[in-house]
């Protein structure tokens, strides 16, 4: 019955394929055309293959298509299998959704660009790769998607390749997921060492079933290396720490680009991964712990860096890593659906933020910087709105989705017993209404500080764009009551009983079972706190609008460091970058390839002609040294003939 | 008896190729070699061979090294320019090739049993050497060959006509 | 007297005549050393012939005379051409094809 899944990939493929290999003598209505029916269409198999999923009853909502034998080598099979069980579901919904509103709202913002078919054309492969990724069935498969996505990442960031720093952020981006997925690749290898399979299926299963061989682990066992090793790997596709430092750069692209790739999908692999292998995590505490200290971690710096950036995307892009991190916090305590929760409701809002920083930028043609802009509430109402829909999602404000996923994951970090990661989230919760409004109130309340001429080009996005934000925000509005919380007393979290199936091989440790109440004041908690930050950031730029400058003079240290990014990628550059750069100019290109490679070959030359030029002395004209010559040879022949045979 | 002529005619040749390659003029080298192929037609006789002999006296001696004489006269016959090369390494080159040479006659001379020489006869009650016989073997059984001598022979004069003609 | 004496001598005879054809200068010299180191073989086939008690060898002495005849005939002409054209006997002078 649902054997259609392979279709949810390949739609999208096709599309590329028609778009990449045809595209450049297409008019631009049929590049956009074929795009968006390749998602929509892949968007309507896969609420198909969800509604299917749902008539399912519960327990069995673990379906597999196998498509083809892809690797079979002795005893290892691997398989390009597709499982839809209900955390794919989630992961599928979200990405062929909002994908598919991105792809629509990409044909009025990218209605000006040359390379406009190149552009769909590497969306809707990327669109392949991250379904692959999610929909897969194994290890192996899902590191095919996974590399893919790194790989449109890199193109796509890249895509005004005439600028220097797109080439560049392209690069960074992906070498940083490659060192990321080193980690990567080393456990999956670990995995098939220890279970002989790479089948998601049978690994739970294996694991589940022979508590002997993996019990939950005190100190770091098997199950924790591999943990780990799978995390560093998400580390550099979800822009943790240390490896977060693409995800800033990566702005160069295109904004639809970082609203579906590194704010809605790409960058949810990781937590992705992480809960897909619950079973695994949840037997390591130590790898539970890295990763609830690394996404906290994360969060807050992400947080406290995004509070003096000027560039709107930036603030987004750390918005993002924060958000991450909050995710990534959420499944190191345990509570992976929570972590998801969060993902589904990120993607809307952050996608949201992106696309109508997109329309602030289209508006006031072509300006990023906060400090050049202001009452742009005026000019594109439509933007200020959603955009505050955003904001305020974003923040936790109730009812919107924010404030649902926001709470549970703090919530959890307490219940679960880790007050200090409850802490210290509550503190970048408050950080986050902080600068979120911040570039709120810079953008469209306060002064205009922008030049007479571009006051006259000031206008609203088409509808091309507005439609899709105008979804979003309804998304980000509404999406928080699918996980309602159980102190609600409006019946159990559904979406926590829905992803239930797909978490039925984690090992659940036993926790504390705390009143409502408490759930409850907590929530007003953590509401008061981004009250707060909304209020601190409406008195610094909006009543007080010099206060800010004046502030960052007196503590010109700190605005430093963190204008500064905590100077993290200039520590790369001097460590990494700068040795490996010189090593390649001295040592390999020098000594190897000058040296070695061409000085084998001139060498080789040079070798030739000098025994050439030995040897022409041979040939000198006269008659009697070629007689001496000729004897000279008749005497070896017969020395040979009589001596030594 | 044998044995003192064979080394008389033997060291006289000797002596005589030195001198060839001594001598400072061509005449004189071309008078000694005369006087080697004089003492390698007694050798022959000694071995058996009077046919051969005496070709070689008419025709060798006779005929090839007049023509050389008469060559020699007709080009600069007794010019003294330096006849060897006093370069050392040459002479050393050839002094080491020619004791080389020499010296590869060891390992056959070493393999030389005289008990095992074959002494059978080819043609029955004829005795090698003879006029009758070498007759008979040539236009039997080297019928071919020879008939392909006198068309070499055609070629060298044709040749040699075209070479020294006068240019004209 | 046995063959042992005869191949000797030859093998003398033929060192002799290698030595000449390198050392001397003079055309005709060389020539002549040539038709020294032909002689030789000349002994060494008539030895073998007379030992082996075949008449194989004098027959090839025969044929050896016959081109010897030739060769000296055309190499005579070629010094003449050489004489002519440079003036000169010297084997030496004649060395334009070289590298």
């Amino acid at each position: 019955m649902l054997d259609f899944l392979w279709l949810i990939p390949l739609l999208p493929l096709v599309g590329s394929a028609l778009n990449g290999i045809l595209g450049k003598r297409f008019p631009k209505r049929l590049i956009s055309a074929i795009a968006c029916t390749s998602v929509g269409a892949s968007f309507a198999a896969a609420v198909a293959a969800v509604a299917a999923l749902l008539k399912l009853p519960p327990a069995e909502r673990h379906v597999v298509d196998t498509l083809f034998t892809w690797i079979a080598s002795g005893s290892f099979v691997s398989k390009a299998e597709f499982l839809l069980d209900p955390l794919a579901a989630v992961m599928l919904l979200v990405v062929t959704g909002v994908g598919f509103l991105i792809h629509i709202y990409s044909i009025g913002y990218m209605h000006a660009e040359d390379g406009y078919y190149r552009f769909f054309s590497y969306l809707n492969l990327f669109m392949f790769s991250m379904l692959v990724l999610v929909l897969s069935g194994n290890f192996l498969f899902m590191f095919v998607g996974w590399e893919g996505v790194g790989l449109c990442s890199y193109l796509l960031i890249g895509y005004y390749f005439e600028r220097r720093s797109a080439g560049d952020a392209g690069k960074k981006a992906f070498i940083a997921n490659r060192v990321g997925d080193t980690g990567f690749i080393l456990g999956i290898l670990l995995v098939f060492v220890t279970f002989k399979s790479l089948d998601f299926t049978d690994v739970f299963r294996q694991i589940a079933g022979d508590a002997n061989r993996f019990p939950v682990e005190v100190g770091v066992g098997t199950l924790s290396a591999i943990g780990i090793l799978l995390f560093i790997g998400a580390t550099g596709k979800s822009a943790q720490i240390p490896l977060y430092v693409w995800l800033p750069d990566a702005m160069e692209g295109p904004t639809p680009v970082s609203a579906l790739i590194h704010a809605a999908t790409m960058v949810t692999a990781g937590v992705y991964m992480v809960v897909r292998c619950s079973p695994i995590f949840s037997r390591a505490p130590i790898a539970l712990e890295v990763v609830a200290v690394i996404g906290v971690l994360t969060a807050l710096m992400a947080a406290t860096i995004g509070l003096v950036q000027t560039d709107i995307k930036r603030v987004l892009a750390y918005s993002t890593v924060s958000q991450l991190g909050y995710m990534f916090f959420a499944a190191g305590v345990g509570a992976f659906s929570a972590g998801v929760f969060h993902l589904v409701t990120h993607a809307f809002f952050k996608a949201l933020l992106f696309l109508g920083a997109g329309s602030v930028i289209h508006a006031i043609g072509g300006e990023q910087d906060l400090m050049r802009m202001g009452g742009l509430r005026k000019f594109a109402p439509t933007t200020h709105g959603v955009m505050l829909v955003a904001a305020l999602a974003i923040s936790g404000i109730f009812p919107f989705a924010g404030f649902f996923s926001k709470d549970e994951i703090l919530w959890s970090a307490w219940a679960k017993g880790h007050p200090i990661i409850w802490l210290t989230g509550l503190v970048t919760a408050g950080l986050t209404a902080f600068y979120m409004f911040r570039l709120i109130f810079l953008a469209f309340y306060g002064s205009e500080r922008f030049s007479e001429e571009i006051r006259h080009h000031l206008h609203e996005s088409p509808p091309s764009m507005t439609v899709p934000l105008i979804g979003l925000a309804v998304l980000s509005t509404i999406g928080g009551f699918l996980g309602l919380p159980a102190w609600m007393n409006l019946g159990p979290n559904r979406f926590e009983q829905f992803l239930e199936p797909s978490l039925e091989f984690a090992w659940r440790g036993k926790s504390a079972e705390l009143p409502h109440s408490l759930e409850f004041g907590f929530a007003m908690l953590s509401v008061m706190v981004a009250l707060f930050g909304i209020y601190t950031a409406y008195r610094f730029y909006v009543v007080n609008p010099s206060a800010p400058a004046s502030l960052a003079r007196r503590m010109s240290r700190t605005h430093g460091l963190l204008a500064h990014k905590y100077y993290v990628d200039e520590t790369y550059d001097a460590l990494m970058v700068h040795p490996v750069v010189a090593g390649s100019n001295g040592i390999l290109w020098q000594c190897v390839d000058i040296g070695l490679v061409d000085g084998a070959v001139n060498g080789l030359a040079r070798l030739v002609q000098g025994s050439a030029s030995l040897l022409k002395n041979v040939q000198n004209g006269l008659v009697r040294s070629y007689a001496a010559w000729i004897m000279a040879g008749a005497v070896v022949i017969l020395l040979y003939i009589t001596l030594l045979r | 008896m044998e044995t003192l002529l064979f080394y008389l005619l033997g060291g006289l040749a000797l002596i005589a190729a030195i001198n060839v390659v001594l001598l400072r003029r061509v005449f004189y080298s071309a008078l000694s070699l005369i006087v080697c192929l004089s003492a390698l037609a007694g050798i022959y006789l000694l071995l058996d061979a009077p046919f051969i002999a005496a070709v070689q006296i008419i025709v060798y001696a006779g005929a090839i090294m007049v023509l050389f004489l008469f060559v020699i006269m007709l080009l600069d016959p007794f010019s003294a320019t330096a006849h060897v090369d006093k370069r050392p390494y040459l002479v050393f080159f050839a002094v080491v090739l020619g004791t080389a040479a020499l010296l590869l006659l060891y390992p056959l001379l070493k393999s030389y049993d005289p008990a095992r020489a074959p002494h059978e006869l080819l043609i029955p009650d004829a005795r090698p050497g003879t006029v009758t016989h070498l007759a008979a073997t040539l236009f039997r059984d080297y019928l071919l060959p020879f008939e392909v001598t006198s068309v070499l022979i055609l070629v060298a004069i044709i040749g040699v006509v075209v070479l020294a003609k006068r240019q004209t | 007297m046995s063959i042992v004496h005869c191949l000797i001598l030859s093998a003398l005879l033929f060192t002799v005549g290698t030595v000449g054809v390198i050392v001397k200068k003079n055309v005709i010299a060389i020539f002549l050393c040539i038709e020294l180191m032909l002689n030789a073989v000349n002994l060494s086939f008539v030895a073998f012939s007379k030992y082996l008690n075949q008449v194989h060898g004098q027959i090839f002495v025969f044929f050896v005379m016959v081109v010897a005849a030739a060769e000296a005939a055309v190499g005579l002409a070629i010094a003449i051409a050489l004489h002519r054209n440079r003036k000169t006997l010297n084997v030496d002078d004649a060395d334009i094809m070289k590298w």
